[in-house]
């Protein structure tokens, strides 16, 4: 089969594209595809998709729609939108509400229970675990809409955080 | 081209050789991390100069670590194109890492097993591959690596949101387990897309060959986990582990259908894609890669005594563009390569003990 472009070159790369639910097929030669492979990607990728997802996201009374910037590096919750890349640590907290909402719509739930840096781990030896249990539940309470408990919860987590950053501060 | 690289070339990669469980139907299998320095700007962000910083704070980190030992360090900008797509080929560096390569770099451990990005869209991005459907092992050895490195680097984590990483996609433990599998019975049998469309409504993504973005070449699909946030990373592998076991069992089950309805079909397919590969003149590298995925399936079926999976994994990674070029020791053109391309699978073939 030739290259569909330049009609000259044995197709050895074939592309399939889905327009408006439309499929078209692409059969092009190395040099073509290389050239139109640029073209291609940049038509629909991952930031595309997180865009949208952050638009979903937004809150019309959150406090960082559209303009306001992470005072750390700079960046826009719009900037933000636009590539679907943070700038920095900080834009995590610049941009809390937001992304808790998104970071729920990626993940299908915004609180982390995985491990945490080992520096860490050593200044809050056992309560650290329990802590994640506390916000497991929390979560599952959350979705069963139990939210006396709900409540009780969240107010049991915040006595250990306090408790455990004041355990930090006294740590030398 | 860089000499430092040359070792590489002498040893099969360890996503290569073949062993582990299920490696029949699960190549390899790789877990990696995504982690950032709290105190730099991400990649989006970033200037020559903190990412030179990040790269001064990272690269003696790495070199103490017990679990690199030593590694073989990198930078990206003293290489040349076809050792950069060499690097890519072995599945030590991604496709994004080795373009606009300023202060990007590569830690390499002993054997291939683990490898550190350093300046890639996140600042650290670890990875740890194991031969054959085996996560857990790589698990060990990643969680340890990170682990070491934390007490030296201090990285941007939040107790509520975990790993902050650039792409909120990555948030939270930072972690992407991924099986390299080969199905082309699900595929012969038609059964694929069905497979592929069910995964992904388990929390589950497919890829192609070499990552994001890329096409499915060879019957080779990289099947990973799209939630990184909300489990632990026990949870998340036995996600991945519990799917990917029925996957294995679907393509069992496609190749004992094949075997045992279609037979002759099946040999048929095998032993034209066996003969084109022992006596073809010029091959692109696509063709080969669907050629040998059906010399492969024909090995792992037994229909062809002596032929081991091990060649064939070997000629998957060596038949490809930077390999042949490297092993050359010259640039080669697309026309050239294709010509090298067959002479080398030709040559390693005709090797092949007792195949009839």
């Amino acid at each position: 089969m030739l290259c569909e472009l330049c009609k000259q070159s044995q197709a050895t790369v074939h592309l399939t594209e889905i327009v408006n639910e439309q499929m078209s097929e692409l059969h092009l030669c190395e040099t073509c595809a290389n050239q139109k492979g640029s073209q291609v990607e940049s038509h629909f990728g991952l930031s595309d998709l997180l865009s949208g997802l952050a638009d979903f996201g937004k809150t019309p009374e959150s406090e960082e729609v559209g303009g306001k910037a992470c005072l750390n590096c700079g960046m826009t919750y719009d900037d933000f939108r636009k590539v679907g890349r943070l700038g920095c640590a900080q834009c995590y907290g610049a941009f809390k509400r937001s992304l808790t909402n998104l970071l729920k719509r990626i993940h299908g739930s915004p609180i982390h229970l995985g491990k945490s840096p080992a520096r860490l781990v050593k200044s809050t030896p056992k309560s650290k675990s329990e802590l994640q249990e506390l916000k497991r539940k929390l979560e599952k309470a959350i979705d069963e809409e139990e939210f006396e408990q709900a409540a009780q919860l969240r107010d049991q987590i915040r006595r250990m955080e306090q408790h455990e950053q004041a355990g930090k501060k006294k740590a030398p | 081209m860089a000499k430092e690289l040359d070792g590489l070339l002498r040893q099969p990669s360890e996503w290569l050789r073949g062993v582990g469980p299920h490696a029949e139907i699960v190549v390899s299998s790789r877990i990696r991390l995504a982690r950032n320095l709290d105190a730099a700007p991400f990649s989006t962000r970033a200037t020559e100069e903190s990412q030179g910083k990040v790269l001064e704070i990272v690269r003696p980190a790495l070199e103490k670590t017990r679990t690199l030992k030593k590694p073989l360090f990198v930078e990206i900008g003293d290489l040349n194109e076809v050792d950069r797509q060499f690097l890519v080929e072995r599945h030590l560096v991604s496709r994004e890492h080795v373009v606009q390569a300023d202060h990007k770099a590569v830690a390499i451990g002993p054997g291939e097993v683990v490898s550190v990005m350093v300046n890639e869209e996140d600042h650290l991005r670890i990875q740890v591959m194991q031969s054959g459907f085996n996560l857990r092992d790589g698990w060990a050895l990643i969680d340890d690596l990170d682990d070491e490195l934390s007490e030296t680097i201090p990285f941007a984590y939040s107790t509520d949101w975990g790993y902050l990483t650039c792409c909120p996609t990555n948030t939270g433990t930072g972690m992407r387990a991924s099986v390299m599998a080969h199905l082309p019975a699900l595929v012969i049998t038609k059964q694929i897309n069905k497979v592929l469309h069910t995964i992904t409504k388990l929390g589950l993504t497919s890829r192609g060959l070499y990552g994001e973005g890329t096409e499915a070449s060879g019957n080779f699909f990289q099947i990973s986990n799209q939630v990184a946030l909300g489990r632990t990373e026990d949870e998340l592998i036995e996600n991945i582990e519990r799917i990917l076991k029925q996957v294995i069992e679907h393509e069992q089950a496609a190749r004992g259908t094949l075997m045992s309805n279609s037979r002759t079909q099946l040999e048929d397919r095998v032993w034209r894609a066996f003969g084109i590969l022992e006596h073809a003149r010029t091959m692109s590298s696509s063709e080969a890669n669907d050629l040998l995925s059906m010399a492969r399936l024909g090995a792992d079926l037994g229909l062809m005594n002596g032929l081991d999976r091990v060649a064939i994994n070997e000629l998957f990674l060596f038949s490809q563009p930077a390999h042949l070029q490297k092993a050359e020791g010259k640039v080669l053109s697309a026309r050239e390569r294709d010509a090298k391309r067959a002479e080398l699978i030709r040559e390693r073939l005709g090797r092949a003990p007792g195949k009839h």
